[in-house]
């Protein structure tokens, strides 16, 4: 039996294993139907090119990304939120595209910046509160419009939202809050919020999508999602925070080590241009690109219209703020029933 | 026996001298390796300077000429052995430290430019050379007088525990010890405050108001499952064989059908039909007046989607078991007086001990290793499951937590398991003696009877709803809201575009890649899960405990685990086989075999031992007696073991999440990216066309196999029609 194997797994090493020139190896960390798109635009332009491309979250992006450190199997990791793409900037794990960043937005190159032009800026989505509309107006709650309307007992058991420890979208919107009103300030919020969330989930889209489904009245998520959902049908509206709120901001990155280096810098620069941004929108992906000249869908939430903060990626990116916040998130507002 | 050793030997310095040693990119059947200037095969490259290769090749040649020259055939086996031995530590010790990338142990031991350029994988060459070296050993172990002389049995243990030792241990090893790191180095002092942590082990919750601890919260909803499913298990494998129920076979299709439903899909299920939203909640809040909860999201929900996960499980297990149960013992008790339910309570239940025994015990490790029921239902109530993933992927990565709870994890399997151990004792279970028996098996009393019909029937039927509900939200529009009916799902999944016969829908590359690889992984898990079973009931061989403790290792420990584990060790020479198919074959393999042991065990303690000694005294060897005598009374184990391990293949997510590359994706993998994308209907869809495609496969299975005569007739006392 383990001969077989064996002898099947050296005659598979060719199709396995080996990237050819021709053949980038491309992780894509947005949702399907968008990592479906680019690929197909991808290898319309360059016929030569065959772009293997698997779907992964950021998560386990990063945790494939650290087992193989080394001898990495992927070139290239495009889509997902930036913080996972930050951390493997900053652990080594990638590497500077050199890429020209001139034409993107402010944010974006604020990204490779930090990044030491290892993670680039490809899209970004702001936070904020989504609620279910049936679920209100059968329960006769007035909508939230501000973050301090969620500390409102009227909320209580109705809102639903990560937890900081497993989810970006959370540890985002701790940052925001830590940005907004100050760090004790806003772990008083926080708690205050904590007692009307009916759990804290695992994940960062779960809430949201609890919330279109109506198992909850009022989460917090990113903006996009949001619309995306509102877009299949559900009964959900987005609220922007009138406080203002923070953003993410997703990323490509070039995995240190890449089989094919080149390609790898092709995709890059491929996803980084306008007309292939602008095509976002097509598959329902709301996000706003980050090159200056790319179209956004109507659809988006438009950020000039939302009062963004002017979030410090460098600081609240970095591990040592991170460990810190998280350890006060745990302390002084925490799971429901904390075990002390 | 001599020629067989002289045999393996020749296979092993042919593949030396003429096969490729290491990995080549393009392949063994590209001749590319031969023309590379420095010829690749262990000969040639031992001679081109790559002199760590020779060990293998000498103790080939060594053992052979021990094998021509040494008449004394003990001195000889053991000279063998002592070289094939040493042959193999060395071919694994220089694997281990002269790589070309990744982590390289004793790293301080051999320097030099040669060595630091290091080698590629192992390959064809290094593969059959391990092999033959390792049936040299194992067949001159058992000439030189272990395992009673039987070459077969010998080199069957060699061989599992080789390859248990390679696909399990060294993996896990990888990821154990990150549980004694600490900054730059490691510490035992440290592991122990952390592992005794009240995070892992509070029992907050049974005196205040506080959560307990994750390992205790896994604990407790172990046991509730194991016991649940046991019993619904029994339940119905009761109906089955003990009762003259009519529709036995929709029964059969509702009991299996949790069985086959990729993860996820049931939670999700589930949610719209008992959620605060759902439509049995949205029903008795209108009728009765009742509060819409969330009491879904919690051990309560949990509880329930693995019940309705894992049942079948335990009825598979049980299934065999009670079959087995011998009339001839139920119609002794009943000459002597007692009634049926003495003679259920006291004969029929002890004798299935073992298949509830086994049973209890996956259903236990099933439970505290799922991680699709607690992510999508668990809300606050944490399991340790879910805490290692997101130790591994959350935002805050944590490999030695991840470590840490995986211990934690193993310690419950480990205790469940000698539990069972005790609770069996070292008493005899046979029943399917070969002496001849046309009994009847007692039929159930009236009491038992209804009790098992009033349990089973319900939860039949809340299955049949919960699988309506997804075969109906896989034709409408936007499930729990817009109702329309559409084909759109199917066929954005599985679209044909007839004029060009091209497959257009995204799900077709995912779905034949699922399967290939289910289908290649099943027969070999089957084979590997029924080999064990076989030597631990039927022989007796030192450590022989440790040895089932370790071959059920891989099924306790939870996928994500697994998964970074297999990426950390076979990512780097000397076995490197990430992005490849092999890999997932193989994680299937090890992972699911321990349901072929466990079916294997329960249902092999049932055959009398004087069945195999009547073949080995009529003068078949061991092999034989397996083949013509053991097998053909295992065709319900066989059908469990290879249904069982083709459809977790199929529906595995955790460890294959990170196995999966985009050459060989699984269908899997596919599904929860939609999940996660919101797009359920696609989702679901998909996983109807897995349904109906796992189904058809057991059904195809189940003819092959065939079913298993025990007795003229399986008849059940007072029954008209034979079952």
């Amino acid at each position: 039996m383990k001969k077989l194997g064996l002898i099947s797994a050296a005659a598979l090493m060719a199709s396995g294993v080996a990237a050819w020139a021709d053949e980038i190896s491309l992780v894509c960390s947005a949702e399907q139907d968008w990592c479906d798109q680019m690929v197909g635009l991808f290898e319309a332009e360059n016929p030569d090119t065959e772009v293997l491309m698997v779907r992964k979250s950021t998560g386990e992006t990063l945790a494939q990304v650290r087992a193989e450190a080394g001898n990495p199997k992927i070139d290239v990791w495009w889509g997902g939120t930036g913080d996972p793409h930050l951390i493997a900037a900053e652990e080594g794990l990638t590497q500077a595209s050199g890429v020209d960043t001139s034409e993107l937005l402010g944010w974006a190159q604020n990204m490779a910046e930090i990044s030491n032009g290892r993670a680039v800026g490809i899209y970004a989505g702001a936070l904020g509160i989504a609620y279910n509309a049936d679920i209100l107006t059968e329960k006769g709650i007035a909508p939230p419009e501000c973050w301090a309307d969620l500390e409102d007992p009227r909320f209580e058991g109705e809102i639903q939202v990560a937890n900081p420890n497993s989810s970006g979208t959370a540890y985002t919107e701790l940052a925001t809050f830590v940005q907004l009103f100050g760090e004790d300030e806003a772990m008083v919020k926080l708690a205050a919020v904590g007692n009307n969330v009916n759990s804290y989930t695992k994940s960062g889209s779960a809430p949201s999508k609890a919330a279109a489904r109506g198992e909850t009245g009022v989460s917090i998520g990113f903006m996009h999602d949001m619309v995306n959902l509102a877009s299949q049908g559900f009964p959900l509206k987005v609220v922007a925070p009138c406080e203002g709120t923070g953003y993410e901001v997703g990323a490509v990155s070039i995995i240190e080590g890449a089989r094919n280096l080149e390609g790898a810098k092709k995709w890059v620069e491929f996803a980084l241009r306008a007309d292939i941004q602008s095509q976002a929108k097509d598959v329902k992906q709301f996000q706003v690109p980050s090159n200056s000249n790319a179209e956004v869908a109507p659809e988006s939430p438009d950020l000039a219209s939302i009062k963004l903060i002017d979030y410090d990626f460098a600081t609240y990116g970095s591990s040592d703020t991170r460990s810190r916040l998280l350890a006060r998130w745990d302390a002084e507002v925490g799971d429901p029933n904390p075990e002390q | 026996m001599k020629k067989t050793v002289l045999i393996w030997l020749a296979i092993g310095l042919a593949s030396f001298v003429l096969l490729p040693w290491h990995m080549t990119d393009d392949g063994l059947f590209d001749q590319g390796w031969i023309m590379d200037g420095v010829a690749a095969t262990g000969l040639f490259g031992s001679l081109a300077g790559q002199w760590w290769l020779a060990p293998a090749g000498l103790a080939l040649v060594i053992a052979t000429i021990l094998q021509l020259t040494i008449p004394e055939p003990v001195k000889r086996a053991r000279l063998t052995l002592g070289t094939a031995v040493a042959g193999l530590f060395f071919m694994a010790v220089q694997g281990l430290i002269i790589v070309r990338a990744g982590p390289r142990v004793f790293e301080g031991l051999l320097t030099g430019d040669v060595i630091m350029a290091g080698q590629a994988g192992m390959g064809a060459g290094a593969g059959i050379c391990a092999i033959a070296l390792l049936f040299a050993a194992t067949i001159s172990l058992s000439q030189a007088g272990k395992g009673q002389g039987d070459a077969f049995v010998v080199s069957t243990i060699g061989l599992i525990i080789a390859l248990v030792g390679i696909f399990v241990f060294f993996p896990v090893i990888h990821i154990l010890v990150r549980a004694f790191e600490v900054d730059g180095g490691y510490s035992l002092t440290e592991f122990f405050p952390r592992f005794f942590h009240s995070d892992i082990w509070g029992l907050g919750c049974l005196i205040g108001p506080r959560s307990c601890g994750v390992a205790i919260n896994s604990l407790f909803l172990g046991v509730m499952t194991g016991l649940g499913t046991t019993f619904l298990g029994l339940t119905f494998a009761l109906i089955f064989t003990r009762t003259d129920f009519r529709a036995k076979t929709v029964l059969r299709v509702l009991t299996v059908l949790p069985i086959i439903t990729p993860p996820f899909v049931i939670g999700l299920a589930l949610i719209l039909l008992f959620g605060r939203a759902g439509t049995v909640t949205e029903f008795f809040a209108d009728m009765l007046g009742w509060e819409k909860t969330r009491w879904l999201y919690g051990f309560w929900g949990v509880y329930f989607a693995q019940l309705l996960s894992f049942t079948p499980i335990a009825f598979l297990v049980l299934i065999g078991v009670v079959q087995g149960v011998s009339p001839s013992m139920e119609e002794a008790s009943q000459t002597l007086d007692a009634d049926r339910w003495q003679t259920f309570r006291y004969v029929s239940l002890p004798l299935m001990r073992p298949g509830l025994a086994n049973a209890f015990l996956l259903g236990f490790i099933e439970s505290i290793a799922d991680f699709g029921n607690p992510l999508v239902l668990g809300s606050g109530f944490n399991v340790l499951s879910t805490e290692i993933f997101f130790a591994i992927v959350g935002a805050v990565a944590d490999p030695a937590k991840a470590a840490i709870l995986a211990i934690a994890l193993l310690s419950l399997t480990m205790s469940a398991f000698v539990a069972q151990r005790l609770w069996l004792g070292k008493k005899s279970y046979a029943t399917i003696t070969g002496k001849a028996d046309s009994g009847q098996n007692a039929g159930l009393n009236p009491v038992l009877r209804t009790i098992c019909y009033a349990v089973a029937l319900p939860w039949a039927a809340l299955t049949l709803i919960v699988y309506s509900m997804i075969i109906f939200g896989s034709f409408v529009k936007l499930w729990g809201y817009n109702h329309s009916f559409t084909f759109d799902h199917y066929i954005r999944a599985f679209g044909i575009d007839f004029s060009t016969g091209r497959l257009t829908g995204v799900a077709w590359d995912s779905f034949f890649t699922t399967l290939t690889i289910s289908s290649i992984a099943a027969p070999l898990t089957a084979l590997v899960g029924l080999s064990t079973a076989y030597l631990l009931v039927r022989q007796k061989f030192v450590g022989k405990d440790a040895f089932e403790f370790s071959t059920m290792l891989s099924f306790a420990i939870p996928g994500t685990v697994i998964g970074v584990s297999y990426i950390m060790a076979f990512n780097f020479p000397p076995i490197e086989l990430t992005g490849t198919s092999i890999i997932l074959i193989i994680v299937f393999v090890f992972r699911n075999m321990p349901v072929g042991v466990r079916g294997g065990i329960a249902a092999m303690s049932q055959l009398d031992k004087s069945l195999d000694e009547a073949s080995i005294t009529l003068g078949a060897n061991s092999f034989t007696t397996v083949r013509r005598v053991i097998l053909p009374l295992m065709g319900p184990a066989i059908l469990a073991a290879l249904t069982y391990s083709f459809v977790r293949a199929i529906t595995s997510v955790s460890a294959v999440i990170f196995l999966v590359s985009a050459k060989h994706n699984m269908a899997t993998a596919f599904i929860v990216g939609r999940v996660e994308n919101g797009e359920f209907g696609l989702a679901i869809a998909y996983s109807a066309v897995l349904i109906v495609t796992m189904l058809a496969a057991i059904l195809l299975m189940q003819l092959l196999v065939g079913t298993r005569r025990l007795r003229r007739t399986d008849r059940v006392q007072q029954t008209a029609k034979a079952a």
